[in-house]
């Protein structure tokens, strides 16, 4: 009887031991010893510590459906943080040298956990600041709890406008709002066929599609465009057939809208294959995806808005051109240290993790302190030209911290002389590495 | 108008007879040993994956690929039946829900890290034909003829051999079947190969026309559930006929409302078959 008691004991204790290993809410990176955000003016007396480690919280989706856009968002802002590490962190005007280090979690997707987390992060992490999860939906659902903590949040991955509509005064964005994201496609349809009347629009029921394609409708509506339709299908849609035939039978000749990767590669996918008579197809999020190209002759001709593109070139002498602060790595440089870190080519989903540490990075600078008040007025402030793009945010109470510097470039899957299907940037036309393919057919 | 609604009730036609092959491999582990099987989703897009997977690394012929998924989705199963099942095969049925939602969130959780999320597709097109109005895809067409013929060899399987009679014999009475010297774990574990032999297969074809992640297989599941309680538990032409239902419907219904009611119809449709015909329209037999 003894022995089985001995045996039971030593089971429940190798369980309690493999359940502790195991707990999902395990921080994958030890927090530093908590460390008081200093202030250089804040006390003049005592002397100001040699180095301050500041702590970054974020949670990342490590499982569920955005592992992979969430991932990458994580690599770039794990890069930006090894290279301000490695280069002796910053340096404030009374000497204090400013490193930084992260907490994160895997918020599984879902937007319970993101709440439960960020909760963690601001109270029991003690994060100095924040990063978003990746989408619209989790960061809407981080940023409450940022707020209602007093901390700040730069959020990238997250488009939607309506998070920076609620009075928020700590939560900064780095994307383009949903609100512009296709504006640029209704303006280049414009210019490739001013005679084009009607357009289609269709859209993934989910926060992010539907505020863009809203906003994308009312734009063309704005412009004298004929929506023939407007229609919004269900984010696990993987049959398009129906939806398609709808489509077609109201006679568009322009396709405009999407979702995320997996049902706007399932729809342009099922149009090629429906052999669809239109001349122009603009959908979200997929096409900028490098695995757009496994669908063949079926991706040729489809255009897609990216935040960023390795094509894209900022430089300090454009910046001057236009009378603005370069800051940072110029994109080339940050493309190689990607590649080399991480073995592939960044998708703007990396160069939005990597942006939104390079902004805080320069807040921190211009602030010349890490006190959170200090930092969100430099953001306030902040009017530069990264590598990434132009950035500025709205300072208004209705609006505050939404991106109004940022645009979009417009990338459309081409076939080069040797018949490999590669992304040129067509839209802009003063960034333009080809001409569009117009029409489809 | 009568144009669109022909050509999307063909599209809808065809996925239905791979959504009843999908279905059939859960119903027929629901019929014999009473097991809802919840690994049934990623189970299916394992079958998307090993068809991926030859095309790409092996440039395997994706429909000769659907024979190799067949023996490795049999082995399989018996594999999850004999770890994961068999021990609770008698315990209540929150021991077996929880057996095989251990199975699905291993799968999962090894699938995203090995494969991650990142949406792929098989990148072979066999064109289609214009009849009038209808388009039809022969991916879609090779599909459907896939999942009749493989209906077809399972109805001979059940009703023509030795082992299938077994099986049609457990799931009427375990306890009599063992007592005429039937081997029913033997018989238990080919019943759960054979459901995810389906369920691979069904994915493999799937994944012919459609992109997919390691998470696809969700829906699908889903629908599976919907379409068994359709045509009748455990029954495997009540399967493809509530297929055909399920497809059309999905066919039919953007036509004249929006495509996001779809889903609401489909459950409405659940509730009333439970409430109405609780033994499905064919009734519940193997």
């Amino acid at each position: 009887m003894k022995g089985i008691h001995i045996r039971l004991f030593g089971i429940l204790t190798l369980i309690t031991l493999i359940m502790t290993a195991c707990a999902p809410t395990a921080p994958t990176e030890a927090p530093p010893e908590p460390v008081e955000p200093t202030a250089a003016s804040e006390d003049p007396v005592v002397e100001a510590p040699e180095e301050v480690t500041v702590t970054i919280g974020y949670t990342s989706s490590i499982t569920g459906k955005y592992e992979v856009s969430s991932a990458a968002q994580v690599n770039g802002l794990n890069l930006w943080m090894e290279d301000i590490n490695g280069a002796g962190g910053i340096e404030l005007s009374d000497g204090t040298l400013v490193k930084f280090t992260s907490v994160t979690y895997d918020d599984e997707s879902a937007s319970e956990r993101v709440q439960e987390l960020y909760t963690r992060l601001a109270t029991e992490d003690n994060a100095d600041f924040l990063i978003s999860p990746y989408s619209s939906g989790l960061t809407a659902a981080a940023a409450v709890i940022s707020e209602q903590y007093g901390k700040l949040m730069i959020t990238t991955g997250a488009a939607s406008d309506a998070t920076y509509k609620e009075g928020y005064t700590g939560v900064f964005q780095s994307y383009t709002p949903a609100s512009r994201y296709l504006a640029g496609a209704v303006d280049m349809l414009q210019y490739l066929d001013p005679g084009l009347t009607k357009i289609a629009f269709v859209y993934e029921n989910t926060k992010f599609s539907t505020s863009v394609v809203e906003a994308a409708k009312d734009y063309a509506d704005s412009l004298g465009y004929d929506i023939v339709l407007y229609e919004g299908y269900d984010a696990d849609t993987t049959d398009f057939g129906p939806f398609i035939n709808k489509v077609e039978a109201a006679g568009p000749e322009a396709i405009l809208g999407g979702g995320h990767r997996v049902d706007g590669k399932a729809f342009a996918q099922q149009l090629y294959e429906k052999g669809i008579d239109v001349k122009y197809i603009a959908l979200l999020v997929a096409p900028p995806e490098p695995e757009f190209a496994e669908l063949g002759d079926a991706a040729v001709g489809i255009i897609g808005p990216s935040q960023w593109e390795p094509l894209a070139e900022f430089t300090a002498d454009s910046a001057a051109e236009a009378g603005y602060e370069f800051f940072g790595p110029v994109g080339a440089d940050f493309t190689s240290a990607f590649e080399s870190a991480y073995g592939s080519e960044p998708s703007y989903h990396a160069a939005g993790g990597y942006a939104a540490g390079m902004m805080l990075e320069k807040a921190i600078r211009d602030a010349d302190s890490v006190d959170i008040d200090a930092v969100k007025s430099a953001l306030d402030a902040m009017d530069v030209i990264t590598f990434y793009g132009h950035i500025k945010f709205d300072t208004t109470p209705e609006a505050h911290g939404l991106q109004i510097g940022h645009s979009m470039v417009y990338i459309q899957w081409q076939k080069d002389d040797a018949g490999v299907l590669a992304k040129q940037v067509v839209w802009p036309l003063e960034g333009a590495t080809a001409e569009t393919i117009y029409p489809l057919h | 108008m009568i144009d669109t609604i022909l050509s999307s009730m063909t599209d809808g036609l065809m996925l239905g007879f791979v959504y009843g092959l999908a279905a059939m491999g859960l119903t027929l582990i629901w019929g014999v040993m009473n097991v809802i099987n919840l690994a049934h989703g990623p189970i299916i897009a394992l079958g998307m994956f090993g068809v991926y997977l030859t095309f790409t690394q092996l440039g395997l012929n994706p429909y000769i690929a659907l024979i190799l998924l067949a023996v490795i989705g049999l082995l399989l199963g018996i594999l999850i039946y004999l770890i994961a099942v068999h021990r609770v095969i008698n315990a209540p049925h929150l021991s077996t829900l929880l057996a095989t939602f251990s199975v699905n969130m291993i799968i999962i959780g090894v699938g995203t890290s090995l494969l991650s999320t990142t949406p792929r597709n098989i990148d072979f097109p066999l064109g289609r034909i214009d009849l009038g109005p209808v388009t039809i895809l022969y991916t879609r067409f090779a599909a459907a003829g896939a999942a009749l013929l493989i209906t077809g060899l399972l109805y001979l399987f059940l009703y023509r051999t030795r082992q299938g009679k077994y099986i049609r014999a457990v799931a009427n009475n375990r306890t009599a079947a063992e007592l005429m010297g039937i081997p029913s774990m033997r018989i238990l574990a080919l019943s759960f190969g054979i459901g995810t032999m389906l369920a691979m297969v069904s994915g493999g074809l799937i994944a012919t026309f459609f992109p997919f992640t390691i998470l696809s297989g969700g829906g699908y599941e889903l629908k599976s559930f919907l379409i068994c309680v359709l045509g009748g538990l455990g029954n495997p032409i009540g399967a493809l006929l509530g297929g055909l239902i399920l497809g059309t419907l999905e066919g039919l219904i953007p036509m004249f409302m929006p495509t996001t009611w779809v889903p609401v119809l489909e459950f409405v449709l659940f509730v009333l078959i439970l409430l109405i015909r609780p033994q499905g329209l064919l009734g519940g037999e193997t």
